[in-house]
C-alpha cells in the first residue's frame, strides 16, 4: 500500500475567530496527483499553508510522510511554489542563480543549467530577479522548485503569468515527474488543467464539498445541485478543451 | 589642528576603531532589515535606547557603564517589536511606532523627574564618538565578530528568509530563531550606534548604506559588501571632516551617507535613461 504523504484529520483554521476552513479530512498517497479547486476565498491556499506549517491549525492534526507536522524535519522532500502577486521586493538584489539555489546552494551546475534550459531562462541566470518581468520571475521560481527534485511538489496557482507554451512545458514536466513517482498537489482555478492532469479533485468551499475523480465530479448529482447543471457542464467542457490542447498524460 | 597629530591620542584611535566596527555591523544588518521592510526598527530602537538610558541614569549607574546597562532593556524591546510585528492585529510599522513611543515618552517623563541629569541624557540624542570607552570598544568588537560569524554561518538561511519568509519555512529553515537573532543583534548595534550618530540618527546608519548599495543592482553578496564599504567610508571621512572643520561627527557621517545615496541614485538614473528612450 502506498505511503501516506499527506494526512489531514479534522482540520479547522480560524482567523480572528472566523473559520476560514473547517472539518477538513484529506489523504494524499505517494504518486498521487491531487488538484485542489474552489472559488476565491474558499480556503485553498490556507489549507496548503496549514499543511506546510506556515499557519498553525486551530483544530486537527497534520502528518507529512507519516510524521506529525510538529516533528517533521524532512523538508528537502517538499518543493513548494507559493502564489506570488507583487510579493517580491522590488529592490531584492538576488541573481537568478542565487534564487534558483535558495535552500540548496550545493546544486550540480549541470542540473542548474538543465532546469534553466527547461524553463527557457538560461540567458537570465546572472540577471537580478527584480529586473525580470512577472512571467520570467515565475519561471525562475518554478525552476527553483523543480531543481530540488522533491518527492512532493505543491503548486499554488503556478502558471498564471506564463505564456501558453511555457505553461504546457510546465504541466508536461510535472506530469512526467508524477509518472516517475513524484506526488503532486496543484491548486488552480483552471479546472481544465485538473481534469487533464490530476487523478483526484478536491473542491473546497471552506470545507470539502467534493473529493474524487474529475469524471465522478462531472456526473455527481450533488455537484449538479451545488453548481447548477450549466456551470457543472462548463467546468467539464473546459476539461474537454484542455484535452484537445494537450498531448499526454490522462 | 592637524589630523596626523590627533590620531596619536588613544581616545581618537578608539573613536575610529569603534566607528569602523559599528559601521560594518549596522551596514550588514541593515541590508536584511531594509529588504524585509524593517527599516524603521532603528528609529524604534533608538527611541527605546533613549528611554533605557533615562532609566539607567535615574538608578544612578556610572556613565561609563550606561551603554551596557541599557542593553538588556533595548534587547527586550526588540523582541517586543518582533512579537508585535508577528501579531495579526497590528502591522509591522505600527508595532515599531508603539514601542518607539513608549521609549521616548518614558525617557521624557524620567528626565523631568530628575533635573540633575537632563543635560547628560540629551547629549545621547546627538552622540559623541570621542567618548567611546574601552569597554564599549570591546563590545563593538564582540558584536562585529558575532555578526560576521552569523552572516557567514547562516548566509543561505538569511538569504532565503529575506527573499520570502513563508518559502523559507517550507525549506525547513527555523525562521523564528533567525528573526530573534537578527533583532537582538540589531538591538545591540543600535545601542552602540547611539555613540557614533546619536539616538536621533541610529536608523540612518542602518538604512542609508544598504539603500545606497541597493542602487547599484548587484548580487546579494556584493550588495552586502558595497553596503559595508559605503558605511566605512562615511565613518572614516565623517570623523576626519568633523575634526578638521569642528563639526559634530554623527551628523557629518550621516550627511556623507546621504551624499553617497544621492550620487548613486543620480548615477543610476543617468545610466538607465538611454535605455528608457529606446
Amino acid at each position: 500500500m502506498p505511503e501516506e504523504v499527506i494526512r489531514v484529520d479534522d482540520l479547522t483554521f480560524c482567523y480572528n475567530g472566523t473559520a476560514v476552513i473547517r472539518d477538513i479530512f484529506l489523504t494524499v498517497k505517494r504518486g498521487d496527483y491531487l488538484g485542489i479547486a474552489g472559488s476565491n476565498g474558499s480556503g485553498k491556499s490556507t489549507l496548503i499553508k496549514n499543511i506546510l506549517n506556515i499557519l498553525r491549525p486551530s483544530k486537527g492534526t497534520i502528518h507529512l510522510f507519516g510524521q506529525p507536522l510538529s516533528a517533521f524535519n524532512q523538508w528537502h522532500k517538499i518543493g513548494y511554489l507559493p502564489q506570488r502577486i507583487n510579493a517580491l521586493n522590488y529592490h531584492f538584489p538576488g541573481t537568478v542563480n542565487e534564487i534558483i539555489q535558495l535552500g540548496k546552494p550545493q546544486n550540480n551546475p549541470a542540473d542548474v543549467k538543465n532546469v534553466l534550459g527547461l524553463m527557457g531562462i538560461v540567458h537570465l541566470s546572472e540577471k537580478l530577479i527584480s529586473e525580470l518581468s512577472y512571467g520570467e520571475q515565475q519561471r525562475v521560481m518554478l525552476a527553483s522548485t523543480l531543481i530540488k527534485k522533491p518527492e512532493l511538489l505543491i503548486f499554488d496557482e503556478p502558471t498564471t503569468a506564463l505564456d501558453p507554451e511555457t505553461r504546457d512545458t510546465f504541466y508536461s514536466l510535472t506530469g512526467e515527474m508524477n509518472l516517475q513517482g513524484t506526488t503532486v498537489v496543484l491548486i488552480t482555478h483552471d479546472t481544465g488543467i485538473i481534469g487533464k492532469y490530476a487523478r483526484h479533485l478536491l473542491y473546497l468551499e471552506k470545507k470539502v464539498i467534493f473529493s474524487g475523480t474529475f469524471k465522478d465530479f462531472c456526473v455527481s448529482p450533488d455537484m449538479t445541485g451545488f453548481f447548477g447543471l450549466d456551470s457543472q457542464h462548463m467546468i467539464c467542457h473546459q476539461h474537454d478543451k484542455e484535452g484537445n490542447k494537450h498531448h499526454g498524460i490522462e | 589642528m592637524e589630523l596626523s597629530n590627533i590620531v596619536h591620542y588613544e581616545f581618537v584611535q578608539r573613536a575610529f576603531l569603534a566607528g569602523i566596527l559599528i559601521a560594518a555591523v549596522t551596514s550588514i544588518l541593515g541590508v536584511f532589515l531594509v529588504l524585509r521592510r524593517f527599516s524603521l526598527i532603528g528609529d524604534g530602537l533608538g527611541h527605546i535606547t533613549f528611554g533605557s538610558v533615562a532609566v539607567v541614569m535615574l538608578i544612578g549607574i556610572s556613565p561609563v557603564y550606561i551603554t551596557i546597562a541599557a542593553l538588556p532593556l533595548v534587547m527586550l524591546s526588540s523582541l517586543a517589536i518582533l512579537k508585535l510585528t508577528q501579531s495579526k492585529r497590528i502591522q509591522g510599522d505600527a508595532a515599531i511606532g508603539v514601542v518607539s513611543s513608549i521609549g521616548i515618552a518614558a525617557g521624557i517623563v524620567l528626565a523631568s523627574l530628575s533635573y540633575g541629569y537632563n543635560l547628560d541624557l540629551f547629549s545621547y540624542l546627538f552622540g559623541n564618538i570621542l567618548t567611546v570607552t574601552r569597554v564599549e570598544l570591546i563590545i563593538a568588537l564582540g558584536v562585529f565578530i558575532t555578526v560576521v560569524a552569523v552572516v557567514i554561518v547562516f548566509y543561505d538561511d538569511l538569504l532565503a528568509v529575506t527573499f520570502d519568509e513563508e518559502l523559507a519555512i517550507t525549506m525547513g529553515i527555523k525562521t523564528k530563531r533567525l528573526n530573534v537573532m537578527l533583532f537582538l543583534l540589531t538591538a545591540v548595534s543600535a545601542v552602540l550606534a547611539m555613540k557614533v550618530a546619536g539616538i536621533m540618527l541610529v536608523s540612518s546608519m542602518l538604512i542609508l548604506p544598504p539603500l545606497t548599495a541597493l542602487q547599484l543592482s548587484l548580487s546579494f553578496k556584493k550588495t552586502i559588501f558595497a553596503s559595508v564599504i559605503f558605511s566605512l567610508l562615511s565613518v572614516i571621512f565623517g570623523i576626519m571632516l568633523a575634526f578638521l572643520l569642528n563639526l559634530p561627527a554623527g551628523g557629518t557621517i550621516v550627511l556623507i551617507n546621504i551624499g553617497f545615496l544621492l550620487f548613486t541614485f543620480g548615477a543610476k538614473k543617468i545610466v538607465a535613461s538611454p535605455g528608457k528612450e529606446k
